[in-house]
């Protein structure tokens, strides 16, 4: 049977300024989660490199447990299992953003324990020798060599979770897919309002790319 | 006269291995002292332990006056030690992130408190010292070897010890950038700098040391004037190894 299919432009042109509305959510979601993320991320980190096993086992357990669960499971958890322990309802939003935040938290973590182990010990025994404290030699030598390091994966890591936040249209938020999923039950346009949504998401994604692309560039520049 | 570096019964071990023993060694104020031996005989390590960067198992280590305590104890005269002991390494360590003068200026200003003007003129004094002024403002990457060196040199200064250690510090030279590294070094020594030099450079060894130490598996087998040990090695080990670096 040959399709009699044909790609409605003024459908896919029509849905856009609904299903923008979405944006504002995809946008705070991921990034607030990914600022929480990445804190979580320097805490967790640094714990899972640290010797002592009552820092590092706790560290390891987090990382693996949210690394090694899907971020629907976790989001559906914290949205309807964790009421259930606090005994009052979570608002979608901050359960969203509380996904996105343990989840690339644990990612993240890998990174800043990658980035940190990559630097050469002699970076830490030349501050040592200087004089400086411990403390002192992380923070002025070995974190911004190694923060450079873990720019192209943390990158990477907020376009993977920009795009985990489409599996939140499961909980209700009004981010871009929920959008697209609103506006189709309406017009029955799905693979227009789709399309738009996809488009929308690389939209996203290439801008951060670029901007990406020039920080390394310029952090790349000093060394 | 004062000696800065006090080792007595010193042992230390990496797990099983026992890299060194009883080591007794002390270096007077002013002195040079340069380290030989072959590689994996503990030389480098020994210095290490000097400044803290290698625990001992057993044993007394004062340096300046602060005794360090067997496996790390004793924080406070580790603290104490690193501020007035400058250590220069082979592979230069160079901050890679900062340019030249902030890696100088790095130490003095967050263990010191020095006021960044101060610190800024001591840099610029350093350089001038050490021959590259002009590269002040350069990262290290963009500096050859024997350049990094000098910086490394010059970092180390600046936090004005009384003691350096070098451990190996011309062996990732290429051959003609060695001089300009030993040519500082030379200067530090006429200067009254007390130093510890672990090295390869026999040339330099003689001409620079007042005491070359022989180290064979972790024990000072021999030590004495350069021109002693040099020309006449009573310890059978050390005419073995002269003999295979002296001969060409």
């Amino acid at each position: 049977m040959e399709s009699q299919f044909q790609f409605d432009w003024q459908a896919a042109i029509n849905s856009i300024p609904f299903l923008i509305k979405g944006i504002p959510y995809t946008l705070l979601i991921s990034f607030g989660g990914l600022v929480i993320g990445f804190v979580l991320g320097i805490i967790f980190g640094l714990l899972s490199i640290n010797k002592k096993w009552f820092f590092k086992w706790p560290a390891t357990a987090y990382i693996e447990v949210f690394r090694g669960t899907p971020i629907l499971v976790q989001v559906l958890f914290i949205f309807y299992g964790l009421p259930d322990l606090i005994g009052g309802p979570i608002d979608p939003l901050t359960a969203g953003i509380a996904a996105i935040a343990l989840n690339s938290g644990a990612y993240i973590s890998e990174v800043v324990r990658g980035g940190v182990q990559s630097i050469d010990r002699g970076q830490t025994e030349a501050g040592l020798s200087l004089g400086l404290s411990r403390t002192q030699t992380f923070w002025s030598v070995v974190w911004p060599q190694a923060f450079r390091r873990m720019i192209p994966p943390l990158g990477n890591q907020a376009i993977v979770s920009i795009k985990d936040t489409s599996l939140f249209s499961v909980i209700g938020v009004g981010e871009l897919v929920r959008q697209g999923q609103v506006y189709i039950a309406n017009t029955f346009t799905a693979f227009e309002v789709y399309f738009v949504v996809a488009v929308l998401y690389l939209a996203i994604t290439l801008s951060l790319s670029l901007v990406l692309r020039l920080i390394e560039r310029r952090g790349l520049a000093s060394v | 006269m004062t000696q800065i570096v006090k080792m007595k019964g010193m042992n230390k071990y990496f797990g099983k291995l026992h890299v060194l023993r009883d080591i007794d060694l002390t270096v007077e104020q002013g002195e040079v002292v340069v380290v030989i031996g072959a590689s994996g005989s503990g030389k480098s390590t020994l210095i290490r332990c000097a400044n803290g960067l290698e625990e001992f198992e057993s044993g007394r280590v004062e340096v300046h006056g602060h005794a360090l305590s067997p496996k790390g104890g004793n924080q406070q005269a580790l603290t104490a030690i690193r501020k007035e002991v400058g250590m220069v390494f082979q592979q230069f360590n160079l901050f890679p992130h900062l340019t030249v003068k902030q890696n100088i200026m790095l130490a003095p200003k967050k263990v010191k408190n020095t006021p960044k003007t101060v610190a800024n003129a001591t840099a610029e004094r350093l350089l001038d010292r050490v021959g590259i002024g002009s590269q002040a403002d350069k990262y290290p990457s963009h500096l050859s070897g024997g350049q990094q060196q000098r910086v490394a040199i010059a970092r180390a200064l600046a936090m004005e010890p009384g003691l350096m250690l070098f451990d190996e510090p011309t062996s990732a030279l290429d051959p003609e950038m060695i001089g300009e590294v030993l040519d500082v070094m030379r200067e530090l020594a006429k200067e009254g700098m007390t130093m510890m030099v672990v090295t390869h450079e026999m040339g330099f060894a003689r001409e620079v040391a007042d005491r070359v130490i022989y180290i064979h598996e972790g024990q000072i087998v021999e030590q004495g004037k350069p021109d002693d040990v040099f020309d006449n090695p009573r310890n059978e080990r050390t005419q073995a190894f002269l003999s295979r670096v002296l001969v060409r």
